[in-house]
């Protein structure tokens, strides 16, 4: 079930969005889908991993598979050392999404949120539930189910 | 779903798995009241539940089963198609549980009239005459119900019963039994019995009357005893536990983190807390990991049944046997095994059992017997499934294999038979001749090998036809802690379980160990054997440098030689740490796919770290090289220590038979070589012989099937002893070399002990023990039984098989009663718990304690300072000789010294002490 159809769903129009910036673009996840919000220490890397995965790390007795933002949306990697992540949950599992920063929590109506537009980058697309219009700036909508569905899926097909 | 629906499916599901073990053990002694009062107890059980619940198909079912149970309790002869009828009907009320659970409560639609109509057929024929007017009269509530035995009101209900209802009397009725039958149990048969109301009381019942006596006061016991279990344990959801047990390693990371850093801080105060909390850690750890512990019995519990249909359905009568159901392991194992335990005892059933009159012909009783045992060993458990079939049949495994593409002929030519019984491991492989419905699809043993392997297992066979085979499963007692060892590599930190560690061996410049290269292969020689080796960086693809080829630094590395399976190989890191105790997490879905790894954990200083899978390396290994990874197997690793023993050279005597490859055997063991006409050997009794100095001689063949030469002359080694010979045909006798034995390859074809390098060429040597027996059969036996009054035990102590095989035949054949050991630990321990020896012969060069130090080691205690022992030995210079004198031996013999050995052992027993006296 994607977010829309499930803010859909559940009835209420509006969503809670925290935001982070992954390489100067603003993204939004569901606040409901977000468990935490730390900075990632003493990542140990793994060996024939998918490019994307940064490496597992121990939250708080808990051991999180952390995914580098940048390298799954093909950024070029940060030069600064400053990083954050985002825990989610995602199938009893606990994954964290390596990003730049994070911003506030907006809270945006279902309904002002746009379709992917035509041109948008494939590799996006697939992981993008859709786009906000704010003040000046876009936020895309990241889709926790695709962005880590698509992850599980590859690897084991080859 | 509703708490009392939960706990009511819960409750059922374990009743009725009781109730097939029961109902199984019921048909083998139908006499047995307890076995069918626990029975009928638990169905009657069921039935009661199910109509508080308002579940009328469950109802009907076991309502029906009940009653003919009733039959059987009231002695009606119990016949096993009643017993599969209530089967039947145990697994319908199964059928309807599941679908009850997946429909969250609901009933599912459904006739189970033709089942239950059955049921009562078959309770109406099990009637006695007198009865059936009753059970006409009122058909569809149980007979027995017809007159109570205390009077009760007369309560008829406003319509009919529908089948399987229970009638107030009949609800009365049991409501008072079974109270009185909870509170004591003696009055009951004064209630039921003495008013007997019960028209037919069967003469068998009063037959077993003294039984019950017995019965009833089990029943007391088992009633008082079933009380006080009942209060003392109660029901945990197993998530609770996991979570309790996921707390607990979170508790002991983090009190390794706080003792790291009290260890930076002398005389702080938080030391002795601590050092408490600490040690409570620990035992919480062990409680809590004990809760994960079930009785292996739990993975059996479904056998009984199962075999029972299969001897049905096969029309075999087997017997299954269990040996050690109490044997605890982790749940999570425990739950990994049911599968692969479930189709090794339907393969043996199916395929090890011969049908009964097959097992007749081969003077084994009818009944097949199929023994499951388990115990505890080291870290592990063993479980073992064996049956008294009619083993393996090579042949037949062989064409298989050939037919399947797993080898060429010539391949299996030089393959010993325990080679080729694991075929049967592989992918596609079945060797029934013809699809059952037990088993034979081709699916069997490879997933049961890959079942096992996947936790940490081993899965080996052992076969002897005509005696049956067993399979021996060695599994970890818990997944869920793991000895490792952590090592660096790549600037990273890995931890390898130590269960696939065989040694560690540190390469320096000038260090014993070199690492040696066959065109840029690096390879490690180790005690003669050659290693393939390969850094842990290369095969986790995270080297750094320009050229993996450069990895391996020959002058300065760790390696750890691994073993996996039959694979031997080494892994080079960087550093080696520590061993650690680690909980394993397993990896989250989108890692599992790395097969290099099988989870993750955190360590003491907080960091993650991954686990290496033996497995995956090992077989990235194979592939990356294929071509010097030896097949290499427990005997050859023995047999490579007794190559290191015979630095001696030795003569061996080398011939032809059967084959185009060199054989030999020592000449010391060779009486005389003979040549005979062919029209000398005769043929009686099925078997070759030859007239040889007055007495007929058996002859022998290298391989079974072969044959002597049709004309001219024939060769054979003539093998004496004590005016008995037996003539090993052969084809050529080849030559007579000086060489030192090494057998490098072990063999378990019988005949074989094992290859060696002798002259530049592969050469089998023969083992003499396994065809002196072939020609007469008590070739060993009959000096014992002559001379049993003389009989003198001798503990014989050799670290390598080789001599053991090699010379235990020839203390036997000179009329000793040998027992041996594989070294001085060994001989102690047997020595200790009492075990009674005239003398002790050892080898002197063996690894840990040599033989002057474990005869020294024997002097010192007064028990055994005067028992006679002998040295043996390859090395015999004068310096050694005195050595052994000044250790205590009483003789000092060549290892080769056949002739020397047996005089020596004469002179000792009869007083004369040799060189010490």
């Amino acid at each position: 079930m994607s977010v829309l159809e499930h803010s859909v769903a559940s009835g209420s129009d509006m969503i809670q969005y925290v935001t982070v910036v992954i390489g100067g673009q603003l993204f939004g996840l569901p606040i409901s889908q977000v468990h935490d919000v730390f900075v990632p220490e003493s990542v140990t890397r793994v060996p024939l991993s998918a490019p994307e995965v940064a490496g597992v790390l121990n939250l708080r007795g808990r051991i999180v598979t952390a995914i580098d933002m940048r390298r799954r949306l093909h950024l070029p990697p940060r030069q600064d050392g400053q990083m954050m992540a985002v825990g989610i949950e995602y199938k009893h599992e606990s994954y964290g999404l390596v990003i730049d920063t994070v911003g506030e929590v907006l809270t945006l109506s279902a309904k002002t949120a746009e379709p992917n537009p035509q041109n948008l980058d494939k590799r996006w697309a697939e992981i993008s539930a859709g786009v906000h219009r704010l003040d000046g700036r876009l936020m895309v909508i990241l889709d926790v189910e695709r962005l880590l569905g698509a992850m599980m899926s590859e690897p084991m097909a080859a | 779903m509703d708490d009392l629906l939960r706990e009511f499916l819960t409750e059922t599901s374990e009743s009725l798995d009781v109730v097939d073990v029961e109902l199984v053990k019921f048909e083998q002694e139908p006499n047995n009241a307890t076995i069918l009062d626990n029975i009928f107890r638990l169905v009657h059980t069921i039935k009661g539940t199910c109509g508080f619940l308002g579940l009328p198909r469950l109802e009907g079912i076991a309502h029906a089963a009940e009653t003919l149970m009733g039959k059987f309790r009231d002695g009606v002869p119990v016949t096993p198609e009643a017993v599969s009828l209530i089967l039947n009907s145990i697994d319908r009320i199964k059928e309807i549980l599941a679908d009850l659970e997946a429909a969250e409560g609901e009933e599912p639609q459904g006739d189970d009239s033709d089942l239950i109509s059955e049921l009562e057929r078959m309770s109406m024929s099990a009637e006695k005459p007198a009865a059936a007017p009753v059970k006409a009269a009122a058909p569809a509530p149980a007979p027995e119900v017809a007159e109570p035995a205390i009077k009760v009101p007369d309560q008829t209900l406003e319509r009919a019963l529908r089948p399987g209802e229970v009638s107030l009397d009949e609800l009365e009725r049991a409501f008072r039994e079974t109270e009185i039958e909870v509170e004591v149990a003696a009055p009951v048969e004064a209630v039921v019995e003495a008013p007997a109301p019960k028209a037919q009381k069967p003469a068998p019942r009063a037959a077993a009357a003294p039984k019950d006596d017995d019965h009833e006061d089990k029943a007391d016991k088992k009633a008082a005893a079933g009380g006080g279990v009942s209060n003392q344990s109660i029901r945990v959801a197993v998530e609770t536990l996991e979570h309790l047990m996921t707390m607990v390693s979170e508790l002991v990371l983090t009190r390794n983190q706080l003792l790291e850093i009290v260890r930076r801080h002398e005389d702080s105060e938080f030391k002795v807390p601590l050092q408490r909390l600490s040690n409570v850690t620990a035992e919480l750890q062990e409680g809590v990991m004990k809760t994960r512990m079930q009785p292996i019995g739990n993975a059996w519990q479904k056998l009984p049944r199962i075999v029972r249909d299969l001897s049905q359905e096969l029309e075999k009568p087997i017997e299954l046997e269990m040996i050690g159901a109490e044997t605890e392991l982790d749940r999570q194992v425990l739950e990994m095994i049911k599968d692969p335990l479930t189709h090794m005892v339907r393969n043996s059933a199916d395929h090890g059992l011969e049908m009964p009159a097959q097992r007749r012909a081969a003077g084994k009783p009818d009944k097949g017997i199929i023994t499951l045992s388990a115990y505890h060993e080291g870290g592990h458990i063993i479980i073992e499934v064996k049956d008294d079939g009619r083993g393996l049949d090579v042949d037949k495994i062989k064409a298989k294999a050939v037919e399947r593409g797993l080898a060429t002929e010539a391949e299996i030519d030089k393959m010993t038979d325990a080679q080729i019984h694991r075929f049967i491991f592989a992918a596609g492989f079945s060797t029934a001749a013809a699809v059952t419905s037990v088993s034979g699809r081709g699916v069997g043993m490879d997933v049961v090998r890959n079942n096992i392997e996947l936790i940490g297992g081993t899965v080996d066979l052992r076969s002897t036809p005509g005696k049956g085979s067993s399979f021996i499963i060695k599994i970890p007692l818990t997944l869920a802690i793991v000895s490792t060892l952590i090592v660096e590599a790549g600037g990273d930190r890995f931890a390898i379980p130590q269960l696939s560690v065989v040694e560690l061996v540190r390469v320096q410049t000038n260090s014993e160990h070199r690492i040696e290269r066959i065109k840029n292969t690096p390879v490690l020689r180790l005690r003669n054997k050659l290693l393939p080796l390969l850094h842990l960086s290369q095969l986790l693809g995270i080297y750094e440098g320009e050229n993996a080829e450069n990895a391996i630094n020959d002058d300065n590395g760790f390696i750890v030689v691994m073993q996996v399976g039959s694979q031997t190989f080494g892994v080079v890191v960087d550093g080696v740490f520590h061993t650690e105790e680690i909980v394993v997490k397993p990896m989250s879905t989108m890692l599992r796919n790395l097969n290099m790894f099988s989870g993750n954990t955190i360590l003491g200083d907080g960091s993650v770290i991954m686990i290496i899978d033996p497995n995956g390396i090992a077989s990235a290994m194979a592939s990356q090289a294929s071509s010097a990874v030896a097949e290499q197997n427990e005997e050859a690793e023995e047999n490579r220590r007794a190559a290191s023993d015979g630095q001696k050279p030795i003569s061996l005597l080398l011939f032809r038979a059967g084959a185009p490859e060199p054989k030999a055997v020592p000449l010391s063991l060779v009486t005389r070589l003979e040549e005979f006409e062919v029209s000398k050997i005769e043929r009686s009794n099925g078997r070759d012989l030859v007239q040889y100095r007055g007495s007929l001689m058996p002859l022998v063949y290298v391989n079974e099937g072969d044959h002597h030469k049709l004309e001219g002359t024939q060769p054979m080694l003539v093998f004496s002893d004590s005016g008995r010979s037996m003539g090993l045909v052969v084809d050529e006798i080849v030559d007579i070399v000086e060489d030192r034995l090494n057998i490098e390859v072990g063999s378990e074809r019988p005949g074989i002990l094992g290859s060696a390098v002798i002259k530049e060429r592969a050469t089998e040597i023969l083992d003499l023990g396994y065809y002196l027996p072939q020609a007469f059969e008590d070739w060993f036996m009959r000096k014992e039984m002559d001379i049993r009054s003389l009989t003198k035990k001798i503990l014989f102590v050799d670290d390598s098989a080789f001599f053991r095989n090699m010379l235990t035949p020839v203390l036997k054949a000179a009329g000793y009663d040998v027992t041996t050991c594989t070294g001085p630990d060994e001989a102690f321990e047997l020595l200790e718990s009492g075990a009674e020896f005239q003398a002790v012969v050892s080898d002197i060069e063996m690894p840990r304690v040599n033989g002057f130090e474990f005869c020294e080691a024997l002097r010192r205690d007064p028990r055994f300072r005067k028992m006679p022992v002998l040295a043996l030995s390859a090395m015999v210079t004068p310096a050694s000789i005195e050595r052994g004198r000044q250790a205590g031996f009483d003789d000092y013999v060549a290892k080769f010294d056949r002739p020397g050995l047996i005089a020596a052992l004469k002179d000792v027993f009869s007083g004369e002490m040799g060189v010490a006296a």
